[in-house]
């Protein structure tokens, strides 16, 4: 693309970037009474693309996805998602927003007194009334995608961690969204389960093409993202030959102290000679 | 323990003024925006109305018996026992049935709300609902401020009755005077203004019972401890402005009602 030549292309091309774009952050700055959370934060998450977010713990990840959501708003700079711009949108114009995102909280947030069913059938019931016949299909399907079918009756409390989480995407992804969020969804679960909630994001990455940000410190999940492709006709996720990549796109932004210090492919991942990057990969 | 300047600790107390302004105002507003949760609504009636019958009854009876035994000695040195039933009537229609009703609702249902919403905060279940396109005032501070407001009002009337019970229990039963001239007196003795006096105050220590519930546990901080101190602030705080509204209302609609 030629470099813009005045304000004006400026400007149109970055209307074009955010067009483009499902999330763009551009400069955006937060702090907590005199803790800075995030430094002026950069990053675009194009239409179709799984984007691994990394940084140790405090470092302002679950805050990003906070902001995304407008469930909080930054000090400064601006946060575009799916076009529009929710850094000063009301509380009332984001709930229609939210209606078009999915988000996988990191301690999967089910409402505990509902059931598995009613958790999973909550968007389509606040838009209904009622549970009738359609939503029950369609939630015994996104159950069925979690292969969770048979816990429709059953509550919260009565599930792993693991079943809780595969619940929490299952209610994320009833409304088919247009931008999937996961926070941690494999933190505090053993390797066997986490490789399960991987494979579900991975399913639901390659069978829907949901652009999706997934906030983790466990860089082997998002490895295994790259380097695995879901298979339909054996409904398993398989590993791709070394050299290959899935074919959704996938990209990795690793944050140190508020600041975004790596935002590049597996690829680049792999090779990068930042110190800091080069020991938390290894 | 880290001490906060006086600049601070003022600005924190007008942002909580501020914010319980706010979400009190919201409760009400909500009613004339869509959607109205209309099942919510009943399931808490239920959950606040006929769960807290059987103590606000039972306190209620216990406070018209004790007002008939003090005001039963006090009468007596006069020769005028037989007042018992309007004395009675007059204290617990305008004043102790509502109060008793609102503080009994308030210490079991204030903190029952924080504790549940605030369990909800810490547990990120209010950001879920937010992230999901529901609007957690209209979801669940709406309905528990209605049905609140709502089952008050019921609940003082019975309270109401169950003291004049108590009283008549006193009055017949332990001093032996005549059952009919008891509910006679009672009867007479009340006005428009008490009846008045006496139902407009459960409408609103229902909704401070409420707001103050709703509000400390939406301002949930702190995990599981945080979700105690909410609900032992939430129930204090619901007792204290019961308590000091009371004064302002009857005051109030005393001057309002010609009834000073």
């Amino acid at each position: 693309m030629p470099a813009p030549t005045s304000p004006l292309d400026s400007a149109a091309a970055a209307t074009q970037d955010h067009v483009g774009s499902a999330i763009v952050f551009d400069d955006v700055w937060l702090s907590f009474e005199d803790i800075s959370v995030l430094r002026g934060v950069s990053f675009k998450l194009p239409f179709g693309e799984t984007k691994a977010l990394f940084g140790v713990a405090g470092s302002g990840k679950s805050t990003l996805l906070k902001l995304a959501l407008g469930l909080m708003q930054p000090d400064s700079g601006k946060i575009t998602v799916l076009g529009r711009e929710v850094t000063h949108m009301q509380e009332q114009e984001m709930f229609s927003l939210r209606g078009r995102l999915g988000m996988v909280f990191q301690e999967s947030a089910l409402f505990d007194s509902l059931t598995v069913a009613e958790n999973v059938a909550f968007r389509l019931m606040e838009e209904r009334g009622i549970y009738d016949d359609e939503i029950d299909r369609r939630v015994r399907e996104a159950l069925r995608f979690v292969e969770l079918e048979r816990t429709v009756d059953m509550f919260p409390s009565e599930l792993s961690g693991g079943m809780r989480r595969r619940v929490a995407i299952a209610r994320a992804i009833i409304t088919q969204p247009e931008l999937l969020l996961y926070d941690s969804p494999t933190g505090g679960l053993d390797p066997v389960t986490s490789n399960t909630i991987v494979e579900l994001i991975v399913k639901q990455r390659d069978v829907s093409k949901t652009s999706s940000l997934l906030v983790t410190h466990r860089l082997q999940d998002a490895f295994t993202m790259a380097t695995h492709q879901f298979d339909t006709q054996t409904n398993q996720m398989r590993h791709l030959p070394r050299g290959h990549y899935c074919e959704v796109p996938m990209s990795f932004l690793v944050l140190r102290d508020g600041k975004v210090i790596f935002d590049g492919d597996v690829h680049q991942l792999a090779h990068t000679k930042d110190e800091y990057i080069r020991e938390y990969v290894s | 323990m880290e001490l906060t300047s006086p600049t601070e600790f003022a600005k924190g107390k007008v942002a909580s003024v501020q914010e319980y302004t706010f979400l009190a105002g919201q409760s009400l507003a909500n009613l004339f925006k869509r959607p109205i949760y209309t099942g919510d609504m009943v399931q808490q009636a239920d959950l606040i109305g006929f769960g807290s019958m059987s103590i606000v009854l039972s306190a209620c009876f216990f406070i018209g018996v004790a007002l008939a035994l003090n005001s039963a000695t006090t009468l007596g040195r006069f020769g005028a026992r037989t007042l018992i039933g309007e004395l009675v009537a007059i204290g617990v229609v305008r004043e102790l049935g509502p109060l008793l009703a609102g503080l009994v609702v308030a210490g079991r249902n204030a903190s029952g709300m924080a504790s549940e919403l605030g369990s909800m905060v810490v547990t990120e279940q209010i950001d879920a609902m937010r992230a999901l396109g529901t609007d957690p005032m209209k979801k669940l501070v709406t309905p528990r401020v209605i049905s609140t407001m709502f089952m008050l009002f019921f609940l003082t009337i019975l309270g109401d009755l169950m003291g004049l019970i108590g009283g008549n229990f006193v009055s017949s039963v332990l001093l032996r005077l005549n059952e009919r001239e008891y509910w006679n007196t009672a009867w007479q003795s009340l006005v428009f203004s008490d009846i008045i006096i006496g139902l407009v105050k459960p409408v609103i220590f229902g909704f401070i019972v409420a707001t103050i519930g709703c509000y400390y546990g939406l301002s949930t901080k702190g995990g599981t401890q945080g979700v105690g101190r909410a609900t032992t602030e939430a129930v204090v705080a619901a007792m204290i402005l019961i308590i000091a509204v009371d004064v302002f209302v009857t005051q109030l609609l005393m001057v309002l009602l010609g009834a000073t």
